[in-house]
């Protein structure tokens, strides 16, 4: 998959199936967005084969589109019209939309429905704009970034809005630059850093990451950083801590880490980023 | 929903959203209202000579209003609200769904209308009850004709024109600045007859002047015709340049980020 005289992305190979949730994490300027439009129709590549709900975006019509919700990085609001209005606005544009106040219940707007989108928090316009995604009751919905910038209440009830759709049997497909919230949301989740996929599985495989280095440190007699990264870190412990009694010296400063899955993700991505220069 | 139908949803919202929204209030409907008052205050009483007669003044400036206040509920409105939209995402939003593109269009140029119709009700009325300018009730057909003309060429104006203005900050600024000197040279603000012929000779390149021409011949009764075809054709041959910019180069996603 790639798009205009640079390759933004490439050898992408993604599945996403049916039902699940699929994340497809990456730091700012990985390439992100420029595949999620390839896959809504708003981008040609210029290479590649891509198939959604069965169709080549960049050819499919109004019954496809029929089946698909899209919130954008951007929220993307008449500020004029009230919570309501917008979504009946939006449901008159599908063939079999979802009720308005079904919609309105999903997203937690139940208190703003009359209020006018301009007058709604950063949250809350939020939520709309997922609601907006919604009314047209799709089976596939993408959602590029949908809790950059939140404070951390707004970004949980955000949260609890994307995993309640679980519960609806929607398939989705998120962007984020959050691992937590991969983590959190996701089945399965894809990093892609400067173009390339770097690591894919479940959040579990990932976090099985986690524990494969752990990295022990100290300071040894003669007062040098000794740094040593392990698989196993109890019998590697206990090898040094034994040498050292036996030879009746301290192990100064002693540290052992693990990299949290935040280390992880920039470890990946900080590596790729750097090949792709 | 058929087009049609989605169409008249479309337009509803629009509507709504037209009307709550004080900047469009503002300039769209109060503003032309204004200077009908100031320009009636000023010159009322004195007379213009034009189209090979005379008239007073006020009966020179209600149509002369009517006509900025048609090009600002299209032209205007149109291109600012346009611009606006698309920055925001939401013209992009708009083609993720199944609406087709033409709904979306037709309900804006629709919105753009039904605002233009309702500012020629309400300007021939405060002419008529403030400075006594009769309504030609005989004319309705010719000044609906020429209004509709109108209205639809400077409504493909104003969408090719979001073209060229490439922010939400741009977009009044590169507006005034191409319509209100055009006001001032094809006789809009300063009556006909006060107007060097070189100047004339320039306003005449654009279809500001030649739509007042039309809209003045249309409602003001004594001239030889209600509809002078030469200047409405004029009139529509910009629109038709208008679409055909529009077709080419209007676009549907962001210029920024």
């Amino acid at each position: 998959m790639s798009y205009g005289e640079t390759e933004a992305v490439r050898g992408i190979d993604l599945e996403v199936s049916a039902g699940e949730i699929f994340a497809f994490l990456g730091p700012n300027g990985a390439g992100k967005t420029t595949t999620v439009e390839i896959l809504e129709g708003y981008r040609r590549r210029t290479g590649g084969e891509v198939r959604v709900l069965g169709e080549d975006p960049e050819h499919a019509g109004r019954a496809w589109r029929d089946r698909i919700g899209i919130v954008l990085q951007s929220n993307s609001l008449d500020p004029y019209l009230t919570v309501r209005e917008s979504l009946e606005l939006y449901a008159g544009y599908f063939s079999h939309p979802r009720q308005v106040d079904e919609t309105i219940a999903l997203v937690g707007l139940e208190g703003k429905a009359d209020e006018r989108a301009r007058r709604l928090s950063g949250g809350q316009q939020r939520r709309l704009d997922v609601g907006i995604a919604l009314v047209g009751d799709p089976e596939l919905l993408f959602l590029d970034e949908p809790t950059t910038g939140f404070d951390p209440s707004a970004r949980r009830q955000a949260w609890e809005v994307i995993a309640g759709l679980r519960e609806l049997g929607k398939t989705i497909f998120l962007t984020t630059h959050y691992m937590d919230e991969a983590q959190r949301l996701a089945d399965r989740v894809t990093i892609i850093a400067g173009g390339v996929i770097v690591a894919a599985g479940t959040p579990e495989d990932l976090g099985e990451r986690e524990q494969a280095a752990t990295t022990i440190r100290y300071r040894d007699a003669r007062g040098e950083e000794v740094s040593i990264e392990t698989v196993d870190p109890v019998r590697e412990l206990h090898r040094l801590t034994a040498a050292a009694l036996e030879a009746g010296e301290e192990l100064d400063g002693l540290e052992v880490t693990r990299p949290s899955l935040e280390d992880v993700y920039l470890d990946l991505t900080s590596t790729a980023e750097a090949a792709g220069e | 929903m058929s087009g049609l139908a989605l169409v008249g949803h479309q337009l509803r919202f629009d509507q709504k959203a037209f009307w709550r929204n004080p900047a469009s209030v503002g300039f769209t409907v109060l503003f032309p209202v204004l200077l009908l008052v100031i320009f009636g205050s000023i010159f009322g009483g004195d007379k213009v000579e034009i189209r090979g007669g005379q008239v007073d003044t006020d009966t020179y400036y209600v149509p002369a209003i009517i006509t900025l206040a048609i090009i600002s509920s299209t032209m205007q409105t149109l291109a600012m609200s346009l611009v606006i939209a698309r920055e925001d995402g939401r013209l992009k939003r708009g083609r993720g769904t199944p609406m087709p593109a033409w709904v979306f269009i037709a309900g804006r140029v629709g919105n753009s209308i039904v605002t233009a119709l309702l500012m020629l009700v309400l300007l021939a009325v405060i002419g008529g009850l403030v400075y006594g300018v009769h309504f030609p009730w005989d004319r309705v057909p010719a000044i609906l004709l020429v209004l509709a003309v109108g209205a639809a060429a400077f409504s493909c104006l104003g969408i090719a024109l979001t073209a060229a203005i490439p922010t939400q900050d741009a977009a009044a600024p590169i507006v005034n600045f191409l319509l209100l000197p055009l006001y001032f040279l094809s006789g809009v603000f300063i009556p006909d007859d006060q107007l060097p012929s070189g100047i004339i000779h320039f306003a005449d390149v654009f279809p500001i002047r030649h739509f007042f021409l039309a809209f003045f011949d249309a409602y003001v009764p004594g001239g030889a015709h209600a509809v002078d075809w030469g200047h409405l054709l004029v009139v529509a041959i910009w629109g038709l340049g208008g679409l055909l910019l529009a077709v080419r180069w209007f676009r549907w996603t962001p210029r920024s980020g």
